[in-house]
Protein backbone atom coordinates (compact mmCIF):
# COMPACT_ATOMS: atom_id res chain seq x y z
CA UNK A 1 0.00 0.00 0.00
CA UNK A 2 3.38 2.52 0.91
CA UNK A 3 6.66 2.55 -0.26
CA UNK A 4 9.23 4.01 2.14
CA UNK A 5 12.39 4.29 -0.21
CA UNK A 6 15.67 5.58 0.89
CA UNK A 7 13.84 8.11 3.42
CA UNK A 8 16.22 10.56 5.15
CA UNK A 9 15.33 13.50 7.29
CA UNK A 10 17.57 16.28 8.53
CA UNK A 11 16.34 18.81 10.68
CA UNK A 12 17.45 22.45 10.07
CA UNK A 13 19.55 22.51 12.87
CA UNK A 14 21.23 19.49 11.60
CA UNK A 15 20.22 16.25 12.87
CA UNK A 16 20.04 13.47 10.66
CA UNK A 17 16.52 11.62 12.29
CA UNK A 18 16.32 9.09 9.83
CA UNK A 19 19.05 7.61 7.72
CA UNK A 20 17.76 6.34 4.30
CA UNK A 21 14.76 4.17 5.78
CA UNK A 22 13.17 2.11 3.34
CA UNK A 23 10.10 -0.38 4.10
CA UNK A 24 6.68 -1.75 2.86
CA UNK A 25 3.43 -1.08 4.46
CA UNK A 26 1.38 -3.43 3.17
CA UNK A 27 -2.79 -3.33 3.27
CA UNK A 28 -4.17 -4.52 6.63
CA UNK A 29 -0.81 -4.98 8.53
CA UNK A 30 -0.76 -3.59 12.16
CA UNK A 31 2.72 -2.32 11.93
CA UNK A 32 4.85 -1.29 15.15
CA UNK A 33 7.69 0.83 15.13
CA UNK A 34 9.86 0.13 17.95
CA UNK A 35 12.92 2.02 19.22
CA UNK A 36 14.71 3.89 22.70
CA UNK A 37 13.60 7.78 22.33
CA UNK A 38 15.94 9.81 19.40
CA UNK A 39 15.36 7.00 17.30
CA UNK A 40 13.26 8.96 14.53
CA UNK A 41 10.58 6.44 15.32
CA UNK A 42 7.58 9.76 15.42
CA UNK A 43 9.54 11.58 12.75
CA UNK A 44 8.73 8.84 10.57
CA UNK A 45 5.28 8.56 11.28
CA UNK A 46 4.95 11.81 10.20
CA UNK A 47 6.80 11.50 7.19
CA UNK A 48 4.17 8.92 6.58
CA UNK A 49 1.29 11.14 7.20
CA UNK A 50 2.63 13.72 4.93
CA UNK A 51 2.58 16.58 7.85
CA UNK A 52 6.85 16.90 6.96
CA UNK A 53 8.27 16.14 3.81
CA UNK A 54 11.88 14.05 3.42
CA UNK A 55 14.89 15.40 3.10
CA UNK A 56 15.45 12.70 0.13
CA UNK A 57 13.86 9.45 -0.68
CA UNK A 58 10.16 9.31 -1.31
CA UNK A 59 6.90 8.00 0.26
CA UNK A 60 4.69 6.55 -2.66
CA UNK A 61 1.12 5.45 -2.31
CA UNK A 62 -0.30 3.05 -4.77
CA UNK A 63 -3.17 4.63 -4.47
CA UNK A 64 -2.00 7.85 -5.21
CA UNK A 65 -1.40 10.01 -2.70
CA UNK A 66 -4.14 10.64 -0.03
CA UNK A 67 -7.19 12.99 0.00
CA UNK A 68 -7.86 14.54 3.69
CA UNK A 69 -9.15 12.87 5.72
CA UNK A 70 -7.68 9.25 4.36
CA UNK A 71 -5.30 9.30 7.12
CA UNK A 72 -6.35 8.98 10.68
CA UNK A 73 -3.79 10.56 13.21
CA UNK A 74 -3.78 9.85 17.10
CA UNK A 75 -1.41 11.70 19.01
CA UNK A 76 0.44 10.95 22.18
CA UNK A 77 -1.88 13.45 24.11
CA UNK A 78 -5.39 13.18 23.07
CA UNK A 79 -5.68 17.05 22.19
CA UNK A 80 -9.20 17.26 22.18
CA UNK A 81 -10.45 20.26 21.84
CA UNK A 82 -11.64 21.50 25.64
CA UNK A 83 -14.46 23.35 24.11
CA UNK A 84 -16.25 20.52 22.35
CA UNK A 85 -18.59 17.90 23.37
CA UNK A 86 -17.23 14.56 22.62
CA UNK A 87 -19.15 14.07 19.79
CA UNK A 88 -18.50 17.84 18.15
CA UNK A 89 -14.55 16.89 19.07
CA UNK A 90 -15.57 13.53 16.77
CA UNK A 91 -17.45 15.04 14.20
CA UNK A 92 -14.29 17.90 13.38
CA UNK A 93 -12.99 16.00 10.38
CA UNK A 94 -15.88 15.90 8.85
CA UNK A 95 -16.86 19.39 9.52
CA UNK A 96 -14.00 20.26 8.13
CA UNK A 97 -15.28 18.49 5.05
CA UNK A 98 -18.35 20.35 5.09
CA UNK A 99 -20.75 17.92 6.27
CA UNK A 100 -23.53 19.12 8.31
CA UNK A 101 -23.71 18.03 11.81
CA UNK A 102 -27.06 16.61 10.89
CA UNK A 103 -26.49 13.96 8.36
CA UNK A 104 -23.21 12.52 10.21
CA UNK A 105 -25.25 11.90 13.23
CA UNK A 106 -25.56 8.22 12.83
CA UNK A 107 -21.90 7.86 11.94
CA UNK A 108 -20.45 9.78 14.72
CA UNK A 109 -22.97 7.63 17.15
CA UNK A 110 -21.04 4.82 15.39
CA UNK A 111 -17.61 5.53 15.78
CA UNK A 112 -18.13 6.59 19.61
CA UNK A 113 -20.05 2.96 20.20
CA UNK A 114 -17.33 1.44 18.65
CA UNK A 115 -15.34 3.04 21.22
CA UNK A 116 -17.48 2.23 23.78
CA UNK A 117 -18.37 5.91 24.69
CA UNK A 118 -21.87 6.28 23.14
CA UNK A 119 -23.33 7.63 26.53
CA UNK A 120 -20.90 10.32 26.81
CA UNK A 121 -21.59 12.13 23.45
CA UNK A 122 -22.67 15.08 25.06
CA UNK A 123 -19.25 15.10 27.64
CA UNK A 124 -16.68 17.89 27.71
CA UNK A 125 -13.52 16.66 28.22
CA UNK A 126 -12.57 17.94 31.45
CA UNK A 127 -15.80 15.48 32.49
CA UNK A 128 -13.76 12.47 30.78
CA UNK A 129 -10.42 10.05 32.60
CA UNK A 130 -7.65 10.38 30.39
CA UNK A 131 -8.25 6.63 29.01
CA UNK A 132 -11.84 8.23 27.98
CA UNK A 133 -10.40 10.78 26.06
CA UNK A 134 -7.68 8.95 24.21
CA UNK A 135 -10.82 7.15 23.38
CA UNK A 136 -12.61 9.49 21.97
CA UNK A 137 -9.57 10.67 20.29
CA UNK A 138 -9.37 7.68 18.10
CA UNK A 139 -13.11 7.58 17.42
CA UNK A 140 -12.33 11.16 15.43
CA UNK A 141 -9.66 9.22 13.61
CA UNK A 142 -11.88 6.41 12.93
CA UNK A 143 -14.80 8.66 12.06
CA UNK A 144 -13.68 10.09 8.26
CA UNK A 145 -12.92 6.37 7.56
CA UNK A 146 -9.32 6.51 6.93
CA UNK A 147 -7.11 4.07 4.84
CA UNK A 148 -4.42 4.52 7.27
CA UNK A 149 -4.67 4.70 11.08
CA UNK A 150 -1.01 6.52 12.50
CA UNK A 151 -0.62 6.17 16.26
CA UNK A 152 1.65 7.97 17.95
CA UNK A 153 3.00 6.65 21.69
CA UNK A 154 -1.00 6.90 22.45
CA UNK A 155 -1.43 5.33 24.91
CA UNK A 156 1.67 6.33 26.49
CA UNK A 157 0.64 8.76 29.36
CA UNK A 158 -2.04 5.89 30.53
CA UNK A 159 -2.11 3.94 33.87
CA UNK A 160 -1.35 0.44 32.99
CA UNK A 161 -5.02 -0.83 33.79
CA UNK A 162 -6.12 1.55 31.23
CA UNK A 163 -3.80 0.85 28.65
CA UNK A 164 -4.09 -3.00 28.95
CA UNK A 165 -7.44 -2.49 27.81
CA UNK A 166 -6.73 0.31 25.21
CA UNK A 167 -4.32 -2.30 24.11
CA UNK A 168 -7.32 -5.37 23.95
CA UNK A 169 -9.84 -3.15 22.12
CA UNK A 170 -7.36 -1.93 19.46
CA UNK A 171 -6.42 -5.21 18.92
CA UNK A 172 -9.88 -5.65 18.28
CA UNK A 173 -10.89 -3.29 16.62
CA UNK A 174 -7.95 -3.76 14.10
CA UNK A 175 -9.37 -7.60 13.73
CA UNK A 176 -12.61 -6.17 12.88
CA UNK A 177 -12.24 -3.49 10.86
CA UNK A 178 -9.07 -4.99 8.59
CA UNK A 179 -7.68 -1.46 9.09
CA UNK A 180 -4.32 -0.78 8.03
CA UNK A 181 -2.16 0.47 11.04
CA UNK A 182 0.72 2.24 12.31
CA UNK A 183 1.96 2.16 15.80
CA UNK A 184 4.76 4.17 17.25
CA UNK A 185 5.72 2.75 20.93
CA UNK A 186 8.72 2.43 23.05
CA UNK A 187 7.21 -0.64 24.67
CA UNK A 188 8.60 -3.76 23.64
CA UNK A 189 5.28 -5.45 25.09
CA UNK A 190 2.78 -3.20 23.70
CA UNK A 191 4.77 -3.64 20.16
CA UNK A 192 4.48 -7.49 21.30
CA UNK A 193 1.08 -7.75 21.99
CA UNK A 194 -0.28 -5.51 19.26
CA UNK A 195 1.27 -5.73 15.77
CA UNK A 196 1.62 -7.99 13.11
CA UNK A 197 5.21 -6.99 12.54
CA UNK A 198 7.91 -4.98 14.39
CA UNK A 199 10.02 -2.33 13.33
CA UNK A 200 12.61 -2.37 15.13
CA UNK A 201 14.21 1.30 15.22
CA UNK A 202 18.03 2.68 15.73
CA UNK A 203 19.27 5.78 16.83
CA UNK A 204 21.40 8.14 15.28
CA UNK A 205 21.18 8.46 13.40
CA UNK A 206 17.23 6.43 12.86
CA UNK A 207 17.72 3.36 10.87
CA UNK A 208 15.40 0.37 10.77
CA UNK A 209 17.32 -2.27 12.24
CA UNK A 210 15.51 -5.73 11.92
CA UNK A 211 11.71 -6.19 10.48
CA UNK A 212 9.87 -9.42 12.91
CA UNK A 213 6.66 -10.70 11.96
CA UNK A 214 4.78 -11.95 14.72
CA UNK A 215 2.35 -14.51 14.90
CA UNK A 216 0.54 -15.17 17.42
CA UNK A 217 -2.93 -16.61 18.06
CA UNK A 218 -5.98 -14.24 19.02
CA UNK A 219 -7.68 -17.17 20.00
CA UNK A 220 -5.83 -17.90 23.26
CA UNK A 221 -4.78 -15.02 25.84
CA UNK A 222 -1.97 -13.31 23.90
CA UNK A 223 -0.34 -11.85 26.94
CA UNK A 224 0.94 -15.56 27.98
CA UNK A 225 0.95 -17.18 25.46
CA UNK A 226 4.63 -18.83 24.80
CA UNK A 227 4.62 -16.89 21.13
CA UNK A 228 4.36 -13.80 22.73
CA UNK A 229 6.76 -14.11 25.87
CA UNK A 230 9.42 -15.16 22.76
CA UNK A 231 8.74 -12.57 20.81
CA UNK A 232 9.12 -10.35 24.01
CA UNK A 233 12.43 -11.59 24.77
CA UNK A 234 13.91 -11.62 20.96
CA UNK A 235 12.84 -7.99 21.18
CA UNK A 236 14.47 -7.25 24.39
CA UNK A 237 17.72 -9.03 23.03
CA UNK A 238 17.91 -6.88 20.05
CA UNK A 239 17.44 -3.38 22.03
CA UNK A 240 20.23 -4.65 24.76
CA UNK A 241 22.33 -5.02 22.03
CA UNK A 242 21.19 -1.78 20.22
CA UNK A 243 22.28 0.07 23.82
CA UNK A 244 25.57 -2.21 24.05
CA UNK A 245 26.79 -1.56 20.44
CA UNK B 1 -5.43 30.16 57.38
CA UNK B 2 -9.45 29.34 56.24
CA UNK B 3 -11.51 30.66 53.30
CA UNK B 4 -13.80 32.68 55.53
CA UNK B 5 -10.89 34.58 57.08
CA UNK B 6 -9.24 35.11 53.99
CA UNK B 7 -12.37 37.14 52.57
CA UNK B 8 -12.97 39.11 55.91
CA UNK B 9 -9.58 39.88 56.43
CA UNK B 10 -9.14 42.76 53.79
CA UNK B 11 -12.88 44.64 55.29
CA UNK B 12 -11.13 43.83 58.48
CA UNK B 13 -7.88 45.81 57.71
CA UNK B 14 -9.65 48.36 55.36
CA UNK B 15 -12.46 49.31 58.38
CA UNK B 16 -9.87 49.29 60.89
CA UNK B 17 -7.56 51.86 58.74
CA UNK B 18 -10.92 54.09 58.63
CA UNK B 19 -11.36 54.55 62.47
CA UNK B 20 -7.57 55.17 62.65
CA UNK B 21 -8.03 57.85 60.32
CA UNK B 22 -11.00 59.00 61.53
CA UNK B 23 -9.88 58.69 65.20
CA UNK B 24 -6.52 60.52 64.12
CA UNK B 25 -8.09 63.59 62.28
CA UNK B 26 -10.42 64.22 65.11
CA UNK B 27 -7.57 64.02 67.93
CA UNK B 28 -5.04 66.37 65.90
CA UNK B 29 -7.77 68.67 64.63
CA UNK B 30 -6.49 68.11 61.72
CA UNK B 31 -8.13 70.94 59.23
CA UNK B 32 -10.76 69.73 56.41
CA UNK B 33 -8.72 71.32 53.66
CA UNK B 34 -5.80 69.48 54.55
CA UNK B 35 -7.24 65.91 55.59
CA UNK B 36 -10.78 65.36 55.81
CA UNK B 37 -11.49 62.24 57.67
CA UNK B 38 -13.63 59.42 56.51
CA UNK B 39 -17.11 61.08 58.03
CA UNK B 40 -16.62 64.33 55.93
CA UNK B 41 -15.68 62.66 53.09
CA UNK B 42 -19.15 60.49 53.51
CA UNK B 43 -21.05 64.24 54.08
CA UNK B 44 -19.25 65.73 51.18
CA UNK B 45 -20.63 62.53 49.39
CA UNK B 46 -23.91 63.07 50.61
CA UNK B 47 -24.22 66.72 49.99
CA UNK B 48 -23.63 66.50 46.18
CA UNK B 49 -24.58 63.15 45.26
CA UNK B 50 -26.04 63.72 41.85
CA UNK B 51 -23.13 66.18 40.41
CA UNK B 52 -20.86 63.14 41.67
CA UNK B 53 -22.74 60.15 40.46
CA UNK B 54 -23.30 61.89 37.30
CA UNK B 55 -19.67 62.47 36.84
CA UNK B 56 -19.28 59.11 37.95
CA UNK B 57 -21.54 57.88 34.88
CA UNK B 58 -19.72 59.79 32.70
CA UNK B 59 -16.75 58.58 33.30
CA UNK B 60 -17.45 54.78 33.30
CA UNK B 61 -19.09 55.66 29.82
CA UNK B 62 -15.60 56.83 28.65
CA UNK B 63 -14.13 53.70 30.19
CA UNK B 64 -16.57 51.32 28.26
CA UNK B 65 -16.06 52.39 25.04
CA UNK B 66 -12.35 52.47 25.08
CA UNK B 67 -12.66 48.61 26.54
CA UNK B 68 -14.87 47.93 23.38
CA UNK B 69 -12.48 49.82 21.24
CA UNK B 70 -9.67 48.42 22.71
CA UNK B 71 -10.81 44.48 22.54
CA UNK B 72 -11.87 45.43 19.02
CA UNK B 73 -9.05 47.16 17.97
CA UNK B 74 -6.25 44.58 20.13
CA UNK B 75 -8.00 41.56 18.16
CA UNK B 76 -7.65 43.03 15.09
CA UNK B 77 -4.12 44.07 15.58
CA UNK B 78 -3.60 40.36 17.09
CA UNK B 79 -5.49 38.29 13.96
CA UNK B 80 -3.56 40.09 11.79
CA UNK B 81 0.28 39.87 12.98
CA UNK B 82 -1.03 35.69 13.89
CA UNK B 83 -1.75 35.78 9.76
CA UNK B 84 1.60 37.20 8.29
CA UNK B 85 4.91 37.28 10.00
CA UNK B 86 5.23 40.72 7.79
CA UNK B 87 2.42 42.18 9.13
CA UNK B 88 3.72 41.43 12.66
CA UNK B 89 6.90 43.12 12.03
CA UNK B 90 5.23 45.95 10.80
CA UNK B 91 2.75 46.53 13.97
CA UNK B 92 4.88 45.30 16.78
CA UNK B 93 7.05 48.73 17.22
CA UNK B 94 4.13 51.18 16.84
CA UNK B 95 1.96 49.07 19.64
CA UNK B 96 4.70 49.09 21.83
CA UNK B 97 5.23 53.33 20.74
CA UNK B 98 2.00 53.48 21.31
CA UNK B 99 2.24 51.53 24.90
CA UNK B 100 5.21 53.47 25.70
CA UNK B 101 4.32 56.75 25.60
CA UNK B 102 2.92 58.22 28.49
CA UNK B 103 -0.95 59.58 27.35
CA UNK B 104 -0.53 62.67 29.23
CA UNK B 105 2.20 63.63 26.57
CA UNK B 106 -0.24 63.25 23.37
CA UNK B 107 -3.81 63.59 25.06
CA UNK B 108 -3.09 67.72 24.31
CA UNK B 109 -2.55 66.54 20.65
CA UNK B 110 -5.63 63.91 20.40
CA UNK B 111 -7.60 66.78 22.22
CA UNK B 112 -6.97 69.18 19.40
CA UNK B 113 -7.09 66.97 16.66
CA UNK B 114 -10.50 65.25 17.32
CA UNK B 115 -13.17 67.99 18.06
CA UNK B 116 -15.57 65.97 19.65
CA UNK B 117 -14.79 65.87 23.38
CA UNK B 118 -16.50 62.80 24.35
CA UNK B 119 -14.43 60.79 21.35
CA UNK B 120 -11.15 62.49 22.39
CA UNK B 121 -11.56 60.87 25.66
CA UNK B 122 -12.32 57.73 24.08
CA UNK B 123 -9.60 57.95 21.81
CA UNK B 124 -6.77 58.54 24.57
CA UNK B 125 -8.20 55.84 26.83
CA UNK B 126 -8.12 53.18 24.27
CA UNK B 127 -4.23 54.24 23.91
CA UNK B 128 -3.64 53.59 27.13
CA UNK B 129 -6.09 50.05 27.41
CA UNK B 130 -5.42 48.47 23.77
CA UNK B 131 -1.93 46.75 24.41
CA UNK B 132 -2.94 43.94 26.93
CA UNK B 133 -5.55 42.58 24.53
CA UNK B 134 -3.27 42.68 21.94
CA UNK B 135 -0.37 41.39 23.41
CA UNK B 136 -2.37 38.56 25.30
CA UNK B 137 -4.89 37.68 22.04
CA UNK B 138 -1.59 37.84 19.58
CA UNK B 139 0.29 35.16 22.45
CA UNK B 140 -3.03 32.89 22.54
CA UNK B 141 -3.29 32.96 18.89
CA UNK B 142 0.23 31.88 18.72
CA UNK B 143 0.10 29.25 21.59
CA UNK B 144 -2.67 26.85 19.45
CA UNK B 145 -1.80 23.48 20.33
CA UNK B 146 0.77 22.16 17.64
CA UNK B 147 -1.37 18.13 17.36
CA UNK B 148 -4.40 20.14 16.83
CA UNK B 149 -2.63 22.37 13.64
CA UNK B 150 -1.58 19.28 12.12
CA UNK B 151 -4.85 17.83 12.50
CA UNK B 152 -6.09 20.50 11.17
CA UNK B 153 -4.00 20.01 8.35
CA UNK B 154 -4.01 16.57 7.81
CA UNK B 155 -7.96 17.31 7.43
CA UNK B 156 -7.87 19.87 4.47
CA UNK B 157 -8.90 22.35 6.18
CA UNK B 158 -8.79 25.88 5.07
CA UNK B 159 -7.46 29.04 6.50
CA UNK B 160 -10.26 30.35 7.79
CA UNK B 161 -11.52 27.25 9.26
CA UNK B 162 -8.46 26.90 11.46
CA UNK B 163 -9.08 30.11 12.51
CA UNK B 164 -12.67 30.45 13.13
CA UNK B 165 -12.90 27.16 14.56
CA UNK B 166 -9.34 26.30 16.29
CA UNK B 167 -7.21 29.19 16.61
CA UNK B 168 -9.56 31.68 18.08
CA UNK B 169 -11.14 29.61 20.11
CA UNK B 170 -8.24 28.48 21.38
CA UNK B 171 -7.35 32.01 22.24
CA UNK B 172 -10.27 33.10 24.37
CA UNK B 173 -8.82 32.56 27.75
CA UNK B 174 -5.83 34.75 27.01
CA UNK B 175 -8.02 37.10 25.55
CA UNK B 176 -10.33 37.68 28.52
CA UNK B 177 -6.96 37.76 30.60
CA UNK B 178 -5.90 40.63 28.16
CA UNK B 179 -9.35 41.92 28.60
CA UNK B 180 -9.43 42.10 32.51
CA UNK B 181 -6.01 44.28 32.92
CA UNK B 182 -7.44 46.68 29.35
CA UNK B 183 -10.54 47.19 32.10
CA UNK B 184 -8.51 48.79 34.90
CA UNK B 185 -6.35 50.42 32.16
CA UNK B 186 -9.63 52.20 30.54
CA UNK B 187 -10.39 53.16 33.35
CA UNK B 188 -6.58 55.10 33.91
CA UNK B 189 -6.77 56.45 30.23
CA UNK B 190 -10.29 57.80 30.76
CA UNK B 191 -9.34 59.70 34.30
CA UNK B 192 -6.09 60.83 32.42
CA UNK B 193 -8.01 62.18 29.30
CA UNK B 194 -10.37 64.12 31.23
CA UNK B 195 -7.09 65.58 33.59
CA UNK B 196 -5.84 66.68 30.43
CA UNK B 197 -8.83 67.89 28.79
CA UNK B 198 -10.11 69.57 32.13
CA UNK B 199 -12.38 72.33 31.69
CA UNK B 200 -12.13 72.35 27.78
CA UNK B 201 -12.80 68.67 27.13
CA UNK B 202 -15.81 67.50 28.63
CA UNK B 203 -16.30 68.72 31.65
CA UNK B 204 -18.19 66.36 33.38
CA UNK B 205 -16.59 63.20 34.57
CA UNK B 206 -14.81 62.09 37.68
CA UNK B 207 -11.17 63.51 37.23
CA UNK B 208 -13.16 66.97 35.83
CA UNK B 209 -14.72 67.01 39.56
CA UNK B 210 -11.61 65.96 41.30
CA UNK B 211 -9.69 69.17 39.74
CA UNK B 212 -12.58 71.30 40.33
CA UNK B 213 -12.75 70.17 44.24
CA UNK B 214 -8.99 70.79 44.12
CA UNK B 215 -9.25 74.41 42.77
CA UNK B 216 -12.36 75.18 45.30
CA UNK B 217 -10.32 73.37 48.15
CA UNK B 218 -13.15 71.27 48.50
CA UNK B 219 -10.91 68.76 49.36
CA UNK B 220 -13.69 66.37 50.88
CA UNK B 221 -15.65 66.27 48.19
CA UNK B 222 -12.08 65.87 46.17
CA UNK B 223 -11.70 62.62 48.52
CA UNK B 224 -15.15 61.33 47.63
CA UNK B 225 -14.69 61.90 44.12
CA UNK B 226 -11.27 59.50 44.64
CA UNK B 227 -13.26 56.53 46.69
CA UNK B 228 -15.75 56.41 43.80
CA UNK B 229 -12.84 56.00 41.64
CA UNK B 230 -11.58 53.36 43.32
CA UNK B 231 -14.79 51.81 44.00
CA UNK B 232 -14.97 51.81 40.46
CA UNK B 233 -11.76 50.39 39.31
CA UNK B 234 -12.27 47.22 41.67
CA UNK B 235 -15.67 47.22 40.15
CA UNK B 236 -15.05 46.82 36.86
CA UNK B 237 -11.89 44.17 37.53
CA UNK B 238 -14.13 42.26 39.42
CA UNK B 239 -17.13 42.61 36.67
CA UNK B 240 -14.42 41.49 34.19
CA UNK B 241 -12.94 38.50 36.28
CA UNK B 242 -16.65 37.16 36.30
CA UNK B 243 -17.16 37.53 33.28
CA UNK B 244 -14.21 35.92 31.63
CA UNK B 245 -15.08 32.65 34.44
CA UNK B 246 -18.66 32.53 33.37
CA UNK B 247 -17.51 32.34 29.58
CA UNK B 248 -15.03 29.80 30.42
CA UNK B 249 -17.53 27.99 32.57
CA UNK B 250 -19.55 27.91 29.81
CA UNK B 251 -17.16 27.00 27.18
CA UNK B 252 -15.66 24.25 29.42
CA UNK B 253 -17.91 22.76 31.45
CA UNK B 254 -19.19 19.65 31.01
Amino acid sequence: MIEVSGVSKRFPNGTLALDAVSTTIGKGEFIALLGPSGCGKSTLLRLIAGLEKPSAGQITWAEGSPKPGEIGFVFQDSTLMPWASAAENVFLPLKLRRKSRAETKAEVLAVLNQVGLAEFADSKPAALSGGMKMRVSIARALVSQPKLLLMDEPFAALDEFTRHKLQEDLRDLWRRSGKTIVFVTHSIYEAAYLATRVLVMSARPGRISASIDCHIDDGTDRRTAPEYVALVKRLSDMLRLEFSA
Amino acid sequence: MNKTAERVMPIIFGLAGIGLWQAAVSEFQVPKYVLPGPIAIVQAYIGDYSTLNAALLSTLTVTFAALLFSAALGVALALAMAASDLARAAIQPWAVILQVTPVVAIAPLIIIWVNQPFLALVVCATIVAFFPVLSNTAAGLAATPHDLLDLFRLNGATRMQTLMLLRLPAALPFFLAGLRISGTLALVGAVVAEFVAGSGGFASGLAYRILEAGYRLEIPRMFAALVLLGMAGIAIYAALGLFSHLMLRRRDAA
